[in-house]
């Protein structure tokens, strides 16, 4: 990603003063999929910044925040939300075919998102259970990221997302520079801060050691365990820290959730909390003490 | 000196220009932070410490010193976890670069132990014994004043005694202090320290004063339990590169990086701009960074040590063998704090027991020597 996505102005523009006036900004889209708009807001979030970005980009459809809106082709497109119909399995193509660069946005996008919880149960039964008629309604069986679908240029974890990473990578994508996206665990962001580790010295549950980098660590900061929901950090050793808090006494039934929420199925936690449902399974049918 | 006399101390130091820095109690353990009078001071706490965890608990005495050493260190001033290297401008001319002006800040620190005047030492010789010498470090370090503090009881992840770093401050301070039921016995290291001693309620200390902060220290020495066999350490580990235990440890280990954030010699660093939206003005900013981080060895597309094994064996190997090359000496002090902050608790000096044991002519064709991987510099 070398190349400033507008780095000269437009043709002969150097004529005349009213052609040098404004070069034409890169065109923004923000697209939605299965999700709760809390990234997309983000964006909007962005007060004392949101004309810096106006000037930046070129706004060109953001039905949260203008009905003005534009086709395409675009130059960034933001997309938040997972995949869950098999209409937004098509829609997703187009919008990879509608942009240069496409940035996912948040837990949904990178990972499928909390209701990537229905991966684990029968989606039939929920529709039944929610709608009086589930004929209506197409679903899929399972919540995917998007990058199961379309190449994704780069991906912004979190549940929500940081609007300060979404505008560094806004203003780095329109320099045509490469997004600085560091992707370290959560605990160097706390070591930095001098935030003591609260697993340590409080021996709190926290997914810090192998959840991904760019909340800012703020949960340990206010005396609370990471759960995780920028996501595993590449390489995550999931197994051993799940271990490690077994040992410590840490039961199933608050190990489990932790791990499935916001990123349940990023495969790094998927499989992590397999296991611990296997390992609660096990002691449920085999208890220690029998009863009397 | 009677106990109240660390009052007039910690006032003396700050009516010196200094801004005091110590022990108080936070975030349920003791970090360093700007200590005001002996109210910040961690009086009457102590802290218990195993391989994975650390606790706060009262103590039976009001000591003001009686804890080891905390998941903070000296660096976080000398080698501040976030520094602003430069910074420039787009004007009319071009791109207008300046770099900022060194902190004038002078710092005094209250109550450094023998292992970390230890790891001021080996960071000093990082940051200012070679031919780039660090503006940030250098600025700070000339100015701070050490007012150091003896060790009179150990935790059971210390093992200073094995790296010959303590517990007994020698050098490097510029006054001493050991806390005893008598108050503190002070020994001065410098013509600073005689300077601000001279402000002290102070008296010659009597023989049989002495001889109690001696029983003090003493019990700190004995409380030690735990080793680091050093003997031929650096060629043990440099001869066995290809050890299957580096892969034993990689099950375990998170790759986390708290080990080297808590660690007081570690220097790690990168630099990156942050830009602002405008694209006329970037920030050049350093901070604290890891071997443990995949991106740390990122070079032509790819992280050059992309496996635990490796990045923890680029740690130790760094620690432990490659630093003597580098900087003439081992880059441990036997603090303990890897072993206390690591969440799933590795005990470095126990993966060198296993090393070590395993170490041997079965493996000798595992061990070429000189295998890949593992460098001298960071």
């Amino acid at each position: 990603m070398s190349k400033p996505l507008f780095a000269s102005e437009s043709a002969g523009s150097n004529d005349t003063a009213a052609t040098t006036t404004r070069r034409p900004r890169p065109r923004l889209a923000v697209f939605k999929f299965a999700s709760c708009d809390g990234c997309q807001l983000s964006l909007l979030d962005c007060e004392n910044e949101l004309l810096a970005v106006a000037e930046a980009v070129e706004i060109a459809w953001f039905p949260e925040a203008s009905s003005r809106l534009q086709p395409g082709p675009y130059d960034i497109a933001l997309v938040e939300g997972s995949i869950t119909t098999p209409h937004d399995a098509q829609r997703i193509l187009d919008v990879r075919r509608s942009a240069r660069i496409v940035v996912t946005i948040g837990a949904c996008a990178t990972a499928g998102g909390i209701q990537s919880l229905k991966n684990w149960a029968d989606h039939e039964d929920y529709l039944r259970c929610v709608y009086a008629r589930p004929e209506y309604i197409s679903t899929l069986a399972s919540s995917t990221p998007i990058a199961d679908h379309i190449k994704v240029d780069y991906e912004l974890r979190g549940c929500p997302i940081s609007r300060h990473q979404l505008l560094d990578v806004i203003g780095a994508l329109v320099k045509g520079q490469r997004p600085r996206l560091p992707s370290h665990s959560v605990c160097l962001d706390c070591k930095r801060k001098g935030t003591v580790c609260v697993e340590v010295a409080q021996g709190i549950p926290c997914l810090g050691p192998v959840t991904h980098s760019g909340c800012g660590a703020i949960c340990p900061t206010y005396d609370r365990g990471c759960y995780g929901c920028f996501g595993p950090v590449s390489q995550s050793n999931c197994l051993s820290l799940t271990d490690q808090y077994l040992s410590m006494g840490t039961s199933t039934e608050t190990l489990l959730p932790l791990l499935r929420n916001f990123n349940a199925a990023a495969p790094e936690f998927r499989d992590a909390s397999n296991r611990i449902e296997a390992i609660a399974k096990r002691t449920e049918t085999s208890p220690e003490v029998p009863h009397e | 000196m009677l106990a109240e006399g660390l009052e007039t101390l910690i006032k003396a130091l700050a009516d010196d220009g200094y801004q005091v820095v110590g022990p108080t109690i936070d975030q349920q353990a003791i970090v360093y932070g700007e200590i005001k009078s002996t109210g910040d001071l961690p009086r009457g706490w102590t802290d218990l410490q195993e391989a994975g965890t650390y606790r706060l608990q009262r103590r039976e005495d009001d000591a003001y010193f009686g804890y080891v050493v905390g998941p903070h260190s000296w660096k976080k001033y000398l080698f501040p976890p976030v520094t602003l290297v430069a910074s420039a401008d787009l004007g009319e001319h071009g791109w207008q670069m300046r770099t900022p002006e060194p902190d004038p800040i002078k710092y005094a620190f209250l109550g450094v132990r023998a292992c970390e005047l230890a790891a001021i030492r080996i960071q000093d010789k990082v940051f200012l014994g070679g031919p780039f010498v660090d503006p940030t470090y250098e600025a700070r370090r000339s100015k701070a004043f050490i007012v150091a503090v003896n060790c009179t009881q150990a935790a059971p992840t210390c093992f200073c005694t094995s790296m010959n770093t303590g517990p007994r401050c020698e050098s490097g301070f510029d006054l001493a202090l050991t806390e005893t039921s008598d108050g503190f016995l002070i020994e001065v290291g410098t013509k600073a320290g005689q300077v601000i001693a001279a402000l002290l309620p102070v008296r010659p200390a009597n023989s049989t004063e002495i001889g109690h902060a001696e029983v003090a220290r003493q019990q700190a020495a004995d409380q030690i339990t735990r080793r680091l066999d050093t003997d031929g350490l650096r060629d043990v580990l440099m001869n066995n590169l290809r050890h299957p235990h580096w892969e034993e440890i990689a099950k375990r280990c998170l790759s986390c990086t708290n080990c080297t954030m808590v660690c007081p010699t570690c220097f790690c660093s990168s630099v990156s701009e942050v830009p602002d939206l405008t694209g006329e003005h970037v920030d050049r900013e350093r901070h604290w960074d890891s071997c443990f981080n995949p991106d740390f060895s990122y070079m032509n597309g790819s992280p050059t040590r992309n496996s635990v094994s490796s990045r923890y064996r680029q740690w130790m190997t760094h620690k432990l063998a490659t630093w003597h090359d580098q900087f003439g000496s081992s880059g441990c002090v036997g603090c303990g704090r890897c072993i206390t902050w690591c969440p799933v608790g590795i005990d470095l000096t126990k993966e060198v027991v296993a090393l070590r044991d395993t170490t041997g002519n079965d493996l000798a064709n595992l061990s070429d020597g000189h295998a890949e991987g593992a460098e001298a510099s960071p």
